[in-house]
């Protein structure tokens, strides 16, 4: 199957596109959004399109199949009434799929299982980095409240940690949360 | 407090439901909104399949498309409540202009509005072999389409054969418009407003010009969402009812564009949507303003009510254009979606005057009128066409056969035979 990958984000297209070729189905296009994705249906002529749901050109596909009579004709896939599951498990990944020309929605699923797995993988992906992030940031001010604490109160290091731990307890924060308000009563004193 | 998930399109008519919530009328209701922004109606409509939205802002063409099965994936729809009247406009391109103003000029100013001038910059394209100009609009069940259509076919110009029809975004469209992928759109505020602040395009016909006082976005839940939770949806419907009446008000119009200017909302800058959401419209680059008093309506003139004869209305462009495609009972069809006994039933609890009729005539109004009720009267607006055609929801067969441009796929006497 040829199959046309529309996504704003990248990163995430390609690991739909890896996906995909790894299932042995052909990527023939992959766009960022795009003002003449019609024109490039048209030109392209995929079997499949996979497209993120948080770009607004569902709605050009959604229109080729009732204004062109002469074009291609994308139909949202899941044409089956009775089969809600796929299409609240597409919703929910934040991923659609098209169907251009006579092929059964049976063919196409798996293509649109794989983006609905590595849009939750691209999910997950991401959620890890932004953890990393943060914990990466709250040890940074953890350290420089410590060192706030050590310098203003004349303690040792544990001293000064323990401060900060029973600060925290005592307010029922959270021990990186005391310690940006240390950093920032610093500043505002300084 | 129930916890409601709502969806919205970020544009000026998802006012209403942006002031329910952000002036406490939902709360007054005892609904705890989340307004849900989203990019597309195709997400809309599979939110609210899906159950991830209870309900959500909808082209009125919508829930008529779930109800008669053209729509592949909606479930059936309800509405029982009109968000707003007309708000669209259609623009061309500043070269588009230049050309339909020097084949006939009288045309392009005329009023009422006619496309005679464009059709006449078609024919000369033809004969000179050039491609068709392109049109876009927002959505194929869109107000949009059938406003476009109406005012391209009322010229006798074929807008299946005779231009490109295609659909572009919203936020797309002054792009679209800049590179020269499309010559002219029907899209709604602020949109045409961008085209022309940055010279781009000009507005030819606002959707008002075409059809006085037309139906626009509704507010549309799940059949079963209605049927399940009708407490919780008459709340809904008194908290938008209230919300409708303030945002109409000329007077808070000017708050209305700061709310919804917020990056939440519609994010676009306040003095752009103050413009037409406080009656005022630049139809062109470097011209001045001028006042558009029902550019948008919100509450008056009965806008909130959801009229059977304005689906049944919908119905007959769906057939005229080849959407619906098999004979069916239009009256069934516009009850099962549209449902004026909900709305009436939630106005009555706030005590308004509301239209005791499901069914009214169009186009027979030149100005504001009043309509008799069993306890008070309502004001109504002008429901003239462009064309100074007239419609009677009790003849939609023959309303339809009486278009000497159009595209039915449907055999007209199969269409009489369920429509008596």
């Amino acid at each position: 199957m040829r199959v046309m990958i529309v996504d704003e984000n990248e990163a995430r297209a390609g690991l739909i596109e890896a996906g995909i070729v790894a299932a042995g189905d052909e990527v023939v296009a992959r766009l960022i959004g795009h003002a003449d994705l019609q024109e490039m249906v048209e030109r392209i002529q995929p079997d499949v399109i996979i497209i993120d749901m948080e770009c607004p050109d569902r709605d050009t596909l959604e229109a080729m199949s009732y204004i062109t009579r002469h074009h291609p004709r994308p139909t949202v896939i899941a044409v089956d009434r009775s089969d809600s599951e796929s299409i609240r498990a597409a919703v929910q990944a934040g991923v659609s799929a098209y169907v251009v020309g006579g092929l059964s929605p049976e063919r196409v699923r798996p293509v649109l299982e794989v983006a609905i797995a590595r849009f939750h993988e691209f999910q997950a992906l991401r959620r890890e980095l932004e953890q990393a992030k943060s914990s990466l940031e709250e040890r940074k001010v953890i350290e420089r409240a410590k060192g706030i604490l050590m310098k203003s109160r004349r303690l040792a290091e544990d001293e000064a940690f323990r401060l900060l731990r029973k600060m925290a307890m005592d307010r029922k924060r959270r021990l990186a949360d005391v310690a940006r308000e240390v950093v920032a009563a610093a500043e505002l004193l300084l | 407090m129930t916890p409601l998930r709502l969806g919205f399109i970020p544009l000026s008519d998802c006012a209403v439901l942006v002031i329910a919530r952000e002036r406490g009328f939902f709360r007054r209701h005892g609904l705890d909104v989340t307004l849900c922004r989203e990019v597309s109606w195709a997400n809309i409509r599979d939110k609210v399949a899906v159950g991830a939205l209870d309900g959500a802002q909808m082209l009125a063409g919508m829930p008529i498309a779930a109800s008669v099965g053209i729509d592949p994936i909606a479930r059936p729809l309800v509405t029982a409540f009109s968000l707003d009247l007309n708000g669209n406009a259609i623009t061309v391109s500043t070269a588009l202009w230049a050309r339909m103003l020097e084949a006939d000029r009288a045309s392009a100013l005329a009023r009422p509005v006619t496309a005679a001038a464009l059709r006449r910059v078609i024919d000369s394209d033809r004969q000179h072999g050039r491609a068709p100009l392109r049109f876009a609009m927002v959505y194929p069940f869109a107000s949009h389409n059938y406003e476009l259509r109406y005012w391209l076919a009322a010229a006798g110009i074929d807008p299946d054969e005779d231009v490109e029809l295609t659909v572009v975004p919203p936020p797309r469209m002054v792009e679209a418009l800049e590179r020269g992928a499309i010559d002219g759109c029907c899209v709604g505020e602020p949109w045409n407003s961008v085209a022309v602040r940055r010279g781009l395009g000009r507005i030819v016909a606002t959707s008002y010009e075409v059809w006085n006082n037309s139906p626009e976005k509704v507010f549309a839940v799940r059949r079963s969402f209605a049927e399940r939770r009708p407490e919780v949806h008459r709340a809904i419907l008194c908290a938008l009812i209230e919300a409708a009446a303030w945002t109409d008000a000329a007077e808070n119009r000017e708050a209305v564009a700061r709310i919804l200017a917020d990056a939440r909302f519609v994010g676009a800058p306040q003095p752009l949507l103050a413009t037409s959401l406080t009656g005022h419209l630049v139809r062109g680059p470097g011209e001045a303003a001028e006042p558009v008093p029902d550019f948008h309506v919100f509450h008056r003139y009965a806008a909130n009510f959801p009229w059977t004869s304005h689906a049944l209305w919908l119905l007959t462009q769906m057939l005229r254009w080849g959407q619906l495609r098999a004979p069916i009972d239009l009256h069934a069809a516009a009850g099962s979606a549209y449902r004026p006994d909900l709305y009436r039933a939630a106005a009555r609890d706030l005590g308004l005057a509301v239209p005791e009729i499901d069914l009214k005539r169009e186009g027979t109004h030149a100005a504001p009128w009043q309509l008799r009720g069993a306890a008070a009267s309502v004001q109504m607006g002008s429901d003239l066409f462009c064309d100074g055609r007239e419609f009677d929801p009790a003849a939609p067969v023959s309303y339809v056969a009486g278009f000497a441009v159009r595209a039915a796929s449907v055999r007209l006497d199969a269409l009489a035979a369920l429509n008596p």
